[in-house]
């Protein structure tokens, strides 16, 4: 299988995603780039994440489309073509942006299939690009997936490795629902093997990093990377977690979670964004409620603060959760009587 | 001019341009964090809409946003410490180089979402003809911004309102690496800016004195209360959209010629020596004073102390 990174991996599944089904189309700031410009160089950077390079060359002007800076008309746009039998893939350059068009978002995709009674069909995909741990600070950092995920009618998806990210978005593409599809910035350049060809990861199925009997961790997106090296780490001193990652956060994979917390009776969720109304919060009601009666300890969290993202390195860094955070949770939660 | 002001102005001028041309140099040794946009070329747009205002009227300002806050009157050293990410700095570290903010001298912010600070400057507008104070609200932004849904509605409602507000279009010709020939609908923003049935203008944005001189006509339409003002000023940047950026979309030579026959420093500098308002070895003077002043910037930003992790916590609301 060949080895690639997430950019690649994405800028693969859109290649061939385009060339499977003509109604694909992609659009957003800067996808090709040059547009208007002295050098005339188009594809003068094929997005500024790279991972929309080469497809103009190949499928035109007409399906790969450069925007002006104007997201309220990108995402309704992405979403009226997509009302009527395109699969537009939108980008985001940056999920804090879905402050600029959350009446499309929210009241206008989320929202049509069950307002128009089961008529309507809007197979959008938003690729939202979200993170902190680049020092963007407050404005180009939240992770923003829990909003989202508030909202019926939305499919939330957060790849955190370049096979999943391939599978996930070509189910993106193809699914008959709006997905909103957020990839983490920070988690680009990770590399891992990725199956040739067609692939599909179905939605609704987490994955089980690391197996152990003591504690259940959940983590979303990158910190599921952060929360591998706790668990290792705590895992030599004993202490064994089951490690899930759930890949979409809307379906939710509430079956592996709960099962996994009736074995071990103890759970800690990491999530990247501050506390209140998270993914976090939601897990531990979920789980509250579900696995009550198997709860042997308090459920932790382990978040950001609720405070807006800070700018400098130092203030980023005790921002976020890291490995010694979720490992002093987890110890938490295991040595609870 | 009298020879006083002109100082000030070159030397406002020089100032923005040795802070990012330093800071250009800064960043490649990796120990400035984060997204810096640089403003190098565009001076003589910041220095002449701000060096018309008083310091009682308002900017806010956008992502490239060092030239606007040094030409209306930030503190350098507070700024230089602040992109450092330095407790001391402007914003404490908070913010950075998008984010820089400093009420005392009626700089409302920079800011990193495009199209943000448009409606912000309106209610500033708004709130100084309420108190009849007669402060006028600038709003800079960029060629690409001025596609922004935002700005547009901020624009009605000014004119609607007949708010004190000016709308400042700085045309550098990119918005990142599109063109603004491209993204620009309208024959020109200034055509598009009149359709909203406001007066709007345009000025050769390396010219400090036609942007000075078009802006206080502006201010002075906006303070008779007569309604906003629209002011695009054609002008260029010399290095990326963000440090980093590999400029694929300039043509060849472009900002070597830019930075040689239409460099608004060189152009002051021609203007003023030319007529025998100040003399080379006057200019000469204000250059060595900026760049010593920028040299003790760098310094104490380089050796200052960093915020402490609980600083993560403050701020976040005046009580809670
Ligand atoms: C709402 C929003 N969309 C997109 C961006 C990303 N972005 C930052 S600057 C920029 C280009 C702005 O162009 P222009 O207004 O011409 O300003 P310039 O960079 O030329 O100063 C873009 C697209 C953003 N920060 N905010
Ligand atoms: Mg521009």
């Amino acid at each position: 299988m060949p080895v690639m990174n997430v950019r690649q991996a994405i800028n693969e599944t859109l290649h061939q995603e385009m060339e499977r089904d003509e109604n694909v189309i992609v659009l957003g700031e800067d996808v090709s780039g040059g547009a208007g410009t002295p050098s005339g160089e188009r594809e003068a950077i094929g997005g500024i994440w790279g991972t929309t390079g080469g497809l103009l060359p190949k499928f035109g002007e007409k399906r790969v489309i450069d925007t002006p800076i104007t997201e309220s008309a990108i995402i309704g746009a992405a979403a009226g073509a997509s009302l009527v039998g395109k699969r537009a893939v939108a980008e985001l350059m940056f999920a804090d942006f879905i402050g600029v068009c959350m009446d499309q978002l929210f009241n206008q995709i989320a929202k049509f299939r069950y307002m128009f009674g089961g008529k309507a069909k809007c197979p959008v995909v938003v690729r939202l690009i979200y993170g902190a741990g680049m020092n963007s600070a407050a404005q180009h950092s939240q992770a923003l997936y829990n909003m989202l995920t508030a909202v019926p009618g939305l499919k939330v998806v957060t790849p955190t490795n370049a096979a999943d990210a391939k599978g996930l978005l070509t189910t993106a593409i193809r699914d008959d629902d709006p997905v909103m599809f957020f990839e983490h910035k920070a988690l680009y350049t990770k590399k891992c093997e990725v199956p040739e060809g067609e692939y599909l990861v179905p939605f609704g199925e987490a994955q089980l990093l690391r197996q152990g009997d003591d504690v259940s961790v959940v983590a979303i997106g990158r910190m599921a990377y952060f929360a591998e090296k706790a668990v290792d780490a705590l895992a030599e001193q004993g202490i064994g977690c089951d490690l899930i990652e759930p890949r979409t956060l809307s379906p939710l994979d509430e079956d592996s979670i709960i099962d996994s917390v009736e074995k071990t009776g103890r759970l800690v969720v990491v999530d990247e964004s501050p506390p209140r109304c998270s993914i976090a919060s939601d897990l531990a009601g979920i789980v509250a409620g579900k696995a009550f009666s198997s709860l042997k300890a308090p459920i932790e969290m382990v978040t950001a603060p609720h405070t807006p993202i800070p700018f400098a390195r130092e203030l980023e860094r005790a921002y976020l959760p890291g490995p010694d955070k979720i490992s002093a949770a987890i110890s938490k939660a295991a040595g609870y009587r | 001019m009298e020879k006083q002001d002109l100082l000030r102005v070159y030397r406002s001028m020089k100032t923005i341009r040795e802070f990012e041309e330093r800071l250009h140099l800064e960043i490649q040794t990796g120990e400035i964090a984060g997204f810096t946009h640089l403003y190098s070329g565009q001076e003589a747009s910041a220095v002449g809409v701000c060096d018309a205002l008083s310091k009682d009227d308002y900017i806010v300002s956008t992502h490239r946003g060092h030239g606007h806050c040094i030409a209306k009157g930030c503190d350098v050293k507070g700024m230089m410490l602040e992109i450092y990410g330095r407790a001391g700095g402007l914003c404490k570290g908070k913010g950075g180089s998008m984010h820089i903010a400093d009420f005392d001298v009626g700089m409302m912010g920079a800011n990193a979402i495009v199209g943000g600070g448009p409606p912000l400057a309106v209610g500033a507008a708004i709130a100084a003809g309420i108190d009849g104070n007669g402060n006028v609200a600038v709003a800079f932004g960029g060629d690409g911004s001025s596609n922004q849904g935002t700005v547009f509605e901020a624009m009605n409602l000014a004119v609607v309102l007949k708010a004190p507000a000016l709308f400042v279009f700085e045309n550098n010709g990119y918005g990142e690496h599109t063109g603004d020939e491209y993204a620009v609908g309208a024959e020109s923003i200034q055509a598009r800016s009149a359709a909203f049935g406001m007066l709007s203008l345009a000025a050769d944005g390396n010219d400090f004195f036609d942007v000075y001189e078009k802006t206080a006509q502006a201010l002075e339409h906006a303070r008779a209360g007569r309604g906003p003002v629209s002011l695009e000023l054609q002008t260029q940047r010399y290095f990326g959209h963000f440090e980093g950026d590999p400029q694929k979309y300039r043509a060849a030579g472009e900002v070597e010629k830019a930075r040689q026959e239409d460099d608004c420093l060189l152009r002051f500098r021609a203007r003023v020596t030319g007529d025998g308002s100040l003399t080379e070895a006057e200019l000469d003077a204000v250059d060595a004073e900026v760049l010593a002043l920028i040299d003790e910037a760098v310094a104490e930003a380089r050796q200052a102390p960093a915020p402490t992790p609980d600083d993560v916590l403050t701020d976040v609301y005046v009580s809670y």
